[in-house]
């Protein structure tokens, strides 16, 4: 008998992986393979996909439930649009800043709102985004309540033709979903994300084990804010028009987010995938119907939340032991060697 | 200086509304430890369910929260019961999340029901009155808010600390299995508080509605303002709670006064503030 093994991967995890990098080459060839209106639908898909990661990454792992992610979308989006107006910097460089300032503006945001704790955490972050909102609707440089449209210059400053400017949206669009899960997939498999994952499973043994609790949901916050500000940036870069109600909307960026994340199952990473692939089925194939898509959305939800808590994927996972991103630990004892 | 006076007046005043909306958030937090974001949606369906009410019915606003208070109690206790009390645990996704689903529901839900035009409940004649206090205009129904906000807080009160249904309350919020083991059926308490605290918003809503137009989106703002008067108050604490509205309304009518731009966010940063400095509240109850 040969002595267990502990492993990470798993056949299925290796065979997710070849599928994965195949389905990027050929996502990443989209601009000669798909129409206009697909493209763009894609490149959508992408970004909520990158926000779902995010917000489950805060939720699901950092057990900081915000209902505020607005306030970071919204940000990144106006800072694309002072940046490039005002400070004249390119559209690129412009959205990777917003990054940082957003990185930034966190740590006061998140001294603080991380007084309060629990479903008041939540109601907190969203007075914040508020907070954000009503500023940037006072700042009368950036049409005030109204909004603004990103300028022809700027708009032509990214590509000259349109069908290039379009291209270069989608792969910012993908690239930045390959960058979060990517980020997202290496700190959960560190040990910082080892440790978030207990503070996951039982804050109490965690902060037991030496683990500083407060530290490492801060520095997840703080990541957080950032890559979604980036996000917001791509997001009204596609948009290429900006207002404070439409930047700041609790509904687009944060209920959305939170169906495809608690549909696909909270606390994996499989889950936001899932979760964003089932959102956009329904919203293509419903979305006529309106404010009645949005009641069906709600009330998958909730059934979900109240039957199945662990979301799609954790039906998947129960049923089968998979998982795609390896991350928990597995001991094999390898019957057939010697 | 007499428009100052004016607007920190009208702003206490306006924190007798805000308190409305605070109150049932706060008792049911104290209760069974849930935060319901879909409080401030539930305020815009009772004020819905008014304006049907007073419509097809002829009557004045207040006679409808004769009908509309036992409704919105009655929509409290089976929702509860329905399906509240299944997300209350340890865990607290389920009831965040289950009840933000619950927003996004109401919101569309009356969004079908009755479009996004703006809408106000005609209280008649009361609705322009005032009373002139030593050079102040002040008009009689924010008054007559500001004295409801009083009642409902110290009928809240009375209910807590002397009445049967009270001591069942601060049982299960103590300790639910012991009130369990005393013969306390919590999934009905659970529902009478829920029922109780909608019967409130029913109050808030037909209020709000009077004083302002409303439209199905405007639930989270309202949810907001509530929370800002609880958190401002100190949690637990019923009559903090208004103190916190006033607060909170004040510093509205402040921030209005220098720049009407500035209304909401003067309130929101109040809050920041209170937040920043006293963490637990002003008036926060001594807990153990």
């Amino acid at each position: 008998m040969s002595a267990p093994v502990v492993t990470r991967a798993t056949r299925a995890s290796r065979v997710a992986m070849i599928i994965a990098a195949l389905a990027l080459i050929v996502l990443a060839l989209a601009p000669w393979w798909a129409g206009r209106a697909d493209l763009r639908l894609m490149g959508e898909i992408f970004l909520y996909l990158s926000l779902a990661c995010l917000w489950n990454l805060m939720a699901g792992y950092a057990g900081l439930v915000s209902v505020g992610q607005q306030a970071f979308v919204g940000f990144g989006g106006y800072m694309l649009f002072a940046l490039t107006i005002f400070g004249g910097l390119h559209p690129i460089v412009a959205i990777v800043l917003a990054g940082v300032l957003a990185a930034a503006l966190s740590v006061p945001v998140a001294a603080l709102i991380f007084r309060l704790k629990g479903a008041y955490f939540a109601i907190g972050t969203w007075v914040m985004a508020e907070v954000f909102r009503l500023t940037f609707a006072q700042i009368s440089s950036l049409g005030g309540g109204s909004g603004t449209s990103l300028p022809v210059g700027i708009v032509k400053s990214l590509a000259s033709s349109r069908s290039g400017r379009e291209a270069l949206s989608y792969w910012l669009a993908l690239g930045a979903a390959v960058v979060v899960i990517t980020c997202v997939y290496l700190f959960l498999r560190s040990r910082r994300g080892l440790a978030l994952t207990a503070i996951r499973d039982s804050e109490v043994a965690a902060s037991g084990l030496g683990i500083d609790i407060w530290r490492t949901k801060l520095e997840v916050y703080v990541v957080t804010s950032a890559f979604t500000a980036i996000i917001g940036g791509l997001l009204f870069l596609q948009k290429l028009r900006i207002s404070p109600d439409a930047a700041f909307s609790v509904n687009d960026w944060t209920a959305f987010v939170i169906f495809i994340v608690v549909i696909g199952g909270i606390g994996t990473l499989e889950g936001p995938i899932i979760g964003t692939l089932i959102f956009f089925l329904l919203r293509e194939t419903l979305a006529d119907f309106g404010t009645i898509y949005l009641m069906v959305l709600g009330v998958v939800a909730i059934v979900v939340m109240l039957k199945a808590p662990k979301g799609v994927w954790g039906l998947v996972r129960d049923r089968y032991d998979l998982e795609l991103f390896p991350l928990s630990y597995r001991v094999r004892t390898d019957t057939k060697g010697s | 200086m007499i428009e100052w006076v004016n607007a920190v007046v009208q702003g206490i005043l306006l924190g007798g509304l805000y308190a409305l909306f605070a109150a049932g958030l706060s008792l049911i937090f104290g209760v069974m430890r849930l935060v319901n974001i879909a409080h401030g949606d539930l305020i815009i369906l009772a004020a819905y369910l008014g304006l049907s009410t007073t419509v097809m019915l002829g009557v004045h606003p207040f006679v409808a929260l004769l009908i509309l208070m036992p409704a919105m109690a009655g929509i409290g206790y089976v929702l509860q019961r329905g399906l509240l009390n299944q997300t209350l645990g340890p865990d607290i996704l389920p009831p965040l999340l289950v009840t933000f689903g619950l927003s996004v529901i109401l919101q569309n839900a009356l969004l079908e029901g009755y479009t996004a035009d703006p809408q106000k409940l005609n209280a008649g004649a009361i609705e322009t009155a005032s009373l002139s206090v030593g050079g102040l205009s002040l008009g009689v129904m924010p008054l007559l808010t500001f004295g409801i906000a009083i009642l409902v807080i110290a009928g809240l009160q009375w209910v807590f600390y002397a009445t049967a249904l009270g001591r069942g309350f601060r049982a299960v919020s103590d300790n639910q299995d012991i009130a369990q083991l005393m013969g306390l059926n919590k999934a009905h308490v659970f529902g009478v508080a829920m029922a109780l605290a909608l019967a409130v918003t029913a109050i808030a809503g037909i209020l709000l509605g009077v004083r302002t137009s409303f439209d199905p989106s405007i639930g989270g703002g309202r949810l907001i303002f509530g929370f800002e008067a609880v958190i401002i108050g100190g949690l637990g604490n019923i009559w903090g709670t208004l103190a916190g509205g006033v607060i909170l309304g004040v510093a509205q009518t402040i921030g209005a006064k220098i720049d009407p731009g500035w209304q909401v966010l003067a309130g929101h940063v109040a809050f920041l503030v209170v937040l920043a400095v006293r963490p637990n509240g002003l008036f926060p109850r001594v807990t153990h």
